[in-house]
Parts: C-alpha cells; sequence; structure tokens
C-alpha cells in the first residue's frame, strides 16, 4: 500500500479558500446592499406619497448604496476568472488559495459595512430633499463620501487579485 | 426597531413644510380681523369646520389620522393620549356618582372609548381599562361615592395621569419620550403646587397632588408650596426649571407661554434625525403648538384684542 495516498493533500485546499473569497465578496457586498437599498428605498416612498415629483431625485439617492452589490459581483467575477473555475486550470497551492480569500475581504467587509452606512446618510439626504428640493445636489454629496471607501476597498481587492497568480507560492 | 420609521419619518418630512411658520403667523396677525383670519387659514388648507372651534378640531383630527396612518403602534403616543383619556374618565365618574347623562363633556381622540369607560364606572368594574388606570378609577369613583369631594377625585385621576405619563416615557426607551414626559409632570407639578399655595391647601393635599418626578424633589416643592409662592421660586431657581419661576413671577400667560417654549426646544432636535418615532412624535407636539397659536390669534382677533396683547402669548413654532 502506498502510504503516500493516505497523507492529506493540503494544496487541494486551495481552490476552497479561493472560492470561498469570491463568494464572500459577492454575498457581503449583496447583503449591504440590499439592506441599504431597502432602508432608502423605504424613505423614498415615504416622500414620494406625499409628493410623486420627487420621484427622480430621491430614485439617485436610493441607488446609491447599491454599488457594493456591484462591486462585490465584480470582484466575484474577476476572482473566479483568475482561479480558473469559468476555464482553465483550477489548481491552486494552499498559500495561494489564502492570498485570493484576503484579497477579497476587503471588499467583502468595507462592502458590507459602508452599504449601510451610506444608506444612513441616503436616508437623511432624502429627508433633506423632502424638506428643501432644491438642495438635491449638495444632498448627493453626503452619501457619495461614504462610496469613496468602497471604492478604495473595490481598487486594492482588484489589484491584489490580479498580482496573485504571478507569484510563485 | 428604530429603521421601522423610516417611511414614516420621509413622509413626516414632507408633511413639515406644510406646517405654519413665523411668518405665516406674522400674515396671521397683519389680518385685519376674525374672518381675514379664517380665509387665510383655508388658504393654507386648513379646513373641516365651519367654526373657529370646529375648524382646530378638525385639524388636530387629521393629525392624528395622519399618526394611525402611519402606524399601527400608538403605545409611544399615550404620553399625549393619556391625558384626554384620564380627563374622559374623570368626566364618565362624575355624570355616573351624580347620575346626569354626559353631555359634550368627553374629549374625542382618546384611546379609550369614553361610554366604554361609563359601563365600567356604572357596572363598577374596571378590569377592561388598563391595570393603572382601573387602580385610579376604583379609587376615584369610591372616593367620590364616600365623601362626595369632586377635587379629591380630579387629584386621584391626575396623579394617576401623571405617573402613568412618566411610566410611559421611561418604557419607551426614546430619549426624546423620556425627556418630554419628565418635563410634562414636572412643569404640572409646578402649577399644582402654585395653585395649591395660592388657595392655602394642607401639606397632606398637595403630598396627595403632586406626583414622583425625576428632575422635581417632590417632598421639597411640597413644603416649599406650604410656606408662600416665593419659597416655591426659590426652590425652583436651583432645579432646572430656574426659567419658570422667572415667568411665574411675570405672570401666568408668560409661564405657560415658557412651558409650551420648552417642548419646542425639547423637539427641535428631531428635525436632524431621519430614524426613531421622535420624529413623529416631534410633528405631533408641533401640531398641537400650531394649533394652539393659531387659537390664541384667532380669539385674540374676535375679541380685537390689541396685537401686542396677542403677540406675547404666541409660542415659538417647530419650524
Amino acid at each position: 500500500m502506498d502510504i503516500s495516498s493516505l497523507v492529506f493533500n493540503w494544496d487541494q485546499l486551495g481552490i476552497v479558500f479561493a472560492l470561498a473569497g469570491a463568494v464572500l465578496a459577492a454575498l457581503m457586498g449583496g447583503i449591504g446592499s440590499a439592506i441599504g437599498v431597502g432602508m432608502t428605498g423605504q424613505a423614498a416612498a415615504g416622500v414620494v406619497t406625499e409628493d410623486p415629483s420627487q420621484f427622480g431625485k430621491v430614485l439617485i439617492l436610493q441607488l446609491l448604496p447599491g454599488t457594493q452589490g456591484i462591486y462585490g459581483l465584480l470582484i466575484g467575477f474577476v476572482t473566479l476568472t483568475q482561479i480558473g473555475i469559468l476555464g482553465g486550470s483550477a489548481d491552486l497551492t494552499l498559500a495561494k488559495g489564502l492570498l485570493y480569500l484576503a484579497a477579497c475581504l476587503p471588499m467583502a467587509i468595507v462592502g458590507l459595512v459602508s452599504a449601510k452606512w451610506q444608506a444612513k446618510a441616503a436616508v437623511s439626504s432624502i429627508s433633506l430633499v423632502a424638506k428643501r428640493p432644491d438642495q438635491f445636489g449638495k444632498s448627493m454629496i453626503f452619501p457619495a463620501m461614504v462610496e469613496t471607501y468602497a471604492v478604495l476597498a473595490l481598487l486594492i481587492s482588484i489589484l491584489s487579485i490580479t498580482s496573485i497568480g504571478g507569484l510563485s507560492v | 426597531m428604530s429603521d421601522d420609521f423610516i417611511y414614516a419619518v420621509a413622509r413626516v418630512r414632507s408633511r413639515e413644510l406644510a406646517l405654519l411658520g413665523r411668518q405665516d403667523i406674522d400674515q396671521l396677525m397683519a389680518c385685519r380681523g376674525f374672518d381675514e383670519c379664517l380665509r387665510v387659514l383655508n388658504d393654507k388648507g386648513w379646513s373641516g369646520g365651519s367654526s373657529a372651534e370646529a375648524l382646530l378640531a378638525a385639524e388636530e383630527e387629521k393629525t392624528w389620522a395622519f399618526i394611525r396612518e402611519l402606524t399601527d403602534d400608538l403605545a409611544p403616543f399615550s404620553v399625549l393620549l393619556y391625558p384626554i383619556d384620564y380627563n374622559n374618565l374623570k368626566a364618565a365618574v362624575k355624570c355616573v356618582v351624580t347620575d346626569t347623562q354626559p353631555q359634550n363633556v368627553f374629549l374625542s381622540g382618546g384611546s379609550i372609548d369614553p361610554q366604554a369607560m361609563v359601563r365600567c364606572v356604572k357596572d363598577n368594574d374596571f378590569t377592561s381599562l388598563p391595570p393603572q388606570m382601573a387602580e385610579a378609577a376604583d379609587e376615584a369613583y369610591h372616593v367620590l361615592l364616600q365623601t362626595g369631594d369632586g377635587q379629591l377625585c380630579d387629584v386621584i385621576l391626575d396623579r394617576a395621569c401623571l405617573t402613568g405619563i412618566l411610566q410611559c416615557g421611561k418604557d419607551s426607551k426614546n430619549e426624546l419620550l423620556e425627556q418630554y414626559a419628565q418635563l410634562r409632570v414636572a412643569v404640572s407639578n409646578i402649577k399644582t403646587a402654585v395653585r395649591a399655595c395660592k388657595t392655602g391647601k394642607s401639606k397632606a393635599f398637595i403630598d396627595q397632588a403632586l406626583a414622583p418626578c425625576g428632575t422635581l424633589d417632590v417632598s421639597s416643592l411640597s413644603a416649599a408650596a406650604c410656606k408662600s409662592v416665593e419659597d416655591i421660586y426659590g426652590y425652583l431657581a436651583a432645579t432646572p426649571y430656574s426659567g419658570a419661576a422667572e415667568k411665574l413671577k411675570e405672570s401666568y400667560s408668560a409661564f405657560e407661554k415658557w412651558c409650551d417654549d420648552q417642548v419646542m426646544d425639547l423637539i427641535k432636535e428631531q428635525k436632524r434625525n431621519p430614524f426613531t418615532v421622535g420624529p413623529l412624535f416631534a410633528y405631533v407636539l408641533a401640531r398641537q403648538n400650531e394649533v394652539n397659536t393659531v387659537r390664541i390669534i384667532l380669539s385674540g382677533k374676535l375679541n380685537e384684542l390689541d396685537d401686542g396683547v396677542i403677540r406675547e402669548r404666541l409660542r415659538d413654532m417647530y419650524v
């Protein structure tokens, strides 16, 4: 009997960790955006109930926390492509798998947290628009500031994911 | 949950645009007479009654209809509904004990049907009322039956009302409601102490009438009320209600204006709060303040009072 066949090959777990990273990025970003768009949707519906002419303005504010879900999807897609699940060889070392997981985490965590906080800012901005429709431009800026950190997380995740392939680990 | 009120608060924000502001009040004040005031109010969307009182009652009802549309749970608003319920309970107890038919004695908008209260008192069965209210109603009913002292009956129910308001504020776990309940009870205690002092009531009576309150030491207030009005002012000067003492020295109407302005100061923070029940509660109070202010202007115009006299009674507005 070949003893080596009984020893667990840890490298088999590489693809598992890499896939977990892709799933987490899409999952957490999506959850954050769903919560955020839901909250802002309630506020938008409240304003439109009283003043239907504000629909266009509040719709834009409602959609702001939806971007994290898209970023998460993008990171998930890029990761799946890089690790070979969407074609090519899905043969990864354990170290690479863990690296992909780590690379996906900024988008996953920041996506979830920033979507919720951006939603709170957007709800406040919707209240602002309800009271002062002429201040719509300014009201957009406050929730948009939160977006900065989601974009930074997206950037670092993308840079990491696309660079891992070239590493010899 | 605070997020449960996102939709409601957004609707309130839109409705706040229709609240009367200082400019609207100035416009009303500039009207030459009562009829012109009514015309201006109609232009601003105030409608629903042929007389001034009917108009104001209709506006108040509109507010509650709006709140009922926004939330099924009126528990946080009990702080505002208890005074109506307890007023109706007083009327029910007195009508039953004096065996008179209740006519135009009940206030509308309470959380309990006044006719149900009358039935409770008639049957001497208060189990269908909330426990605290049932206990107070039972005590007030038997006190009135045995002593015929209507004032004592009022004192029992008023104190129960204030205790209920305070408890409701605490149970709400909402800072605004808690602070409002504290203010409401403290102001009622001050009014009671001043009136009792001026009418020379006994310490036992005052102790029974004052409701426990977190921001006022009831025993010190009671002791001061037994001595003189100056002692009450002296005690109040060392409490968060020092402004009340100043206004009481000025006049009772100045004190009442101060009380309403304190409420406005309390709720103004809610203009920046997009979550929680606070903005809804603030909207109801703002509407009540608006109705009270319009009532002052209309009655002033109707009685052809001098503008200066009316103006010194006008309350601060929410917007």
